[in-house]
């Protein structure tokens, strides 16, 4: 049913902890819905130098965040916002209709960790991520 | 990497046995048992053979044994074919929360057909109360559909009290045995039970091979439409290797039921106290009165689908009734109904056991689910400083 990819990225899954000197982070979904992802940044001169993930879910819930994490680590923050759910999916060679709200999920995820930097910085990310990165709604996908 | 298979529950191997008594029957005895030569007498014969076994099985005359394609076809044939044989004395059918989706969905379908059903709650263990059966039958009650042992769970449901209940109001009663049939032992006559459905794949024999048991003098009306197979009930030219299989199965459960409860219940409990060792761990379920093989749990701040996954990687063959193993957004209907938050009830994870394991793989399953949920707690963000994070 999943992808020697996903399989792969569950088995092994890149960038897994919780970095020690993050900057941001950003989590996504609840315990209700039975998927949670929460991304660790550390961003520096607008580049994602290190990123990790925490992620309790299904096998493509932690292919998704590893996959993600792996996509935009040593981008700028622009490059990281044009991640789409659908880039994570093809990199992973595709997901089961069923799963593909785990891609939105590692989407959300990446943003919500962005838009944490940008309060930190005292900047509202609104009008940059296009909301106010309150994503834990994952259920409604 | 060798398989250890603990989803018994799902499906079970063919027994050699049962395969060498289905042979002839997909070689060289080919014949029809409705033809009226002499070759397809063989086939006639091992039909009502395994017809036998069946009766004897579960305590009924041979003339009571309906052969069908699958449990969820008896389910269906039992529930609508009452309903709609005995819809003018009633409209009204009484079912529990915790049943099969075969009964269930069933249920639903004629509800929008015009009948009425009641879905009784159960109890922390997934018992149904006696006396909440009987305050929901109503004059126009006409059915109560309630299964004998719970798939997810492992509950026993107390059959022969809803059969007596259900006798002394002439209220028709079936049961979806599908678990339950030649794992533990079931009387018909003794439980008052009226229809009773039998999935062949769940006790040693192929998929694709169903019985319905029904009372004599029952109504019931067919879903199959067609030539008089099954005494005019069930049209359809018999499945002979697979209902051969069936019997062959249905005898061998019979003949080592004693012997295979014992063994069988004395792995599932060491199973239970091993993995009940990993902290935040439930037994979802009774612990009496539970299917000898059954072993079911709920492991907080991990979820279903991933730790099958991870089992797998040991060659442990389990299931889950978390709703990421199922596709759907909602864990299973049973723990739901048996009290769990959504956030807990993500965390099952069902192990079924059956007479072919061996106590080396308890042994390593013991071993490997406690690895497998350290693994992913470690990676999980609600389980933090040793404990969930709603803890």
């Amino acid at each position: 049913m999943y992808s020697d990819k996903v399989m792969d990225h569950f088995k092994n899954p890149r960038n897994i902890g919780e970095l020690e000197d993050y900057n941001a982070v950003g989590t996504v979904g609840n315990p209700k819905c039975g998927d949670i992802m929460k991304i660790y940044m550390k961003i520096e001169d607008n580049i994602i130098k290190d990123i990790s993930f925490k992620t309790f879910g299904c096998g493509a819930a932690v292919a998704t965040s590893s996959m993600a994490t792996e996509m935009v680590k040593g981008k700028t923050i622009e490059e990281a916002l044009a991640l789409t759910n659908k880039a994570v999916a093809e990199a992973l060679d595709g997901l089961p209709p069923a799963k593909l709200h785990c891609s939105v999920l590692a989407e959300e995820a990446i943003k919500t960790a962005i838009a944490d930097y940008y309060k930190k910085q005292g900047i509202d990310p609104k009008p940059i991520i296009g909301c106010n990165a309150d994503c834990a709604h994952c259920c409604e996908h | 990497m060798k398989i250890i298979y603990a989803d018994h529950a799902a499906t079970t191997r063919v027994k050699p046995e049962v395969l060498e008594k289905m042979r002839p029957y997909l070689t060289e005895e080919y014949g029809n048992p409705s033809s009226l030569y002499g070759f397809s007498y063989n086939s006639k014969r091992a039909v009502e053979q395994a017809r036998e076994n069946i009766a004897g099985l579960i305590g009924a005359d041979v003339k009571e044994v309906y052969f069908t394609g699958c449990g969820t076809e008896s389910d269906n044939w039992a529930i609508k074919g009452a309903a709609w044989a005995n819809g003018k004395k009633g409209k009204h059918m009484i079912t529990s929360k915790t049943e099969h989706h075969a009964v269930l969905h069933t249920c639903q379908y004629l509800e929008k057909q015009g009948f009425d059903v009641t879905y009784l709650d159960v109890d922390k263990d997934g018992f149904i109360n006696p006396d909440e059966l009987i305050k929901a039958i109503r004059p126009d009650t006409i059915l109560i559909t309630i299964m004998f042992a719970n798939n997810e769970i492992g509950t026993i449901m107390p059959i022969s009290e809803i059969g007596r209940i259900a006798r002394e109001r002439s209220i028709l009663f079936h049961t979806d045995a599908v678990q339950a049939a030649g794992h533990v032992p079931i009387d018909v006559n003794a439980m008052n039970i009226d229809m009773l459905s039998i999935s062949g794949h769940k006790l040693g024999a192929p998929k694709g091979v169903g019985v319905l048991y029904i009372r004599k003098g029952v109504k019931i009306e067919s879903l199959m439409h067609g030539g008089g197979h099954e005494r005019g009930k069930r049209a359809g030219t018999e499945n002979v290797p697979h209902i051969v299989g069936l019997g062959e199965a249905a005898r061998l459960a019979k003949a080592y039921m004693d012997e295979n409860i014992k063994k069988v219940t004395a792995m599932r409990d060491r199973l239970i106290d091993g993995i009940l060792k990993i902290p935040y761990t439930r037994l979802t379920g009774p612990t009496e009165n539970r299917l000898p093989g059954l072993a079911s749990f709920v492991i907080e701040a991990v979820e279903g689908e991933a730790m099958l996954l991870k089992l797998f990687e040991y060659g442990i063959c389990a299931s889950s009734g978390s709703a990421c193993s199922s596709g759907s957004l909602d864990p299973s209907h049973v723990l739901l109904a048996i009290g769990y938050p959504h956030h807990i009830a993500h965390g099952s994870l069902r192990l079924s056991i059956g007479e072919e394991n061996t106590d080396e793989e308890i042994d390593r399953i013991i071993e490997a689910v406690p690895e497998v949920v350290k693994k992913l707690r470690d990676m999980s963000p609600v389980w933090e400083n040793g404990k969930p994070a709603w803890a």
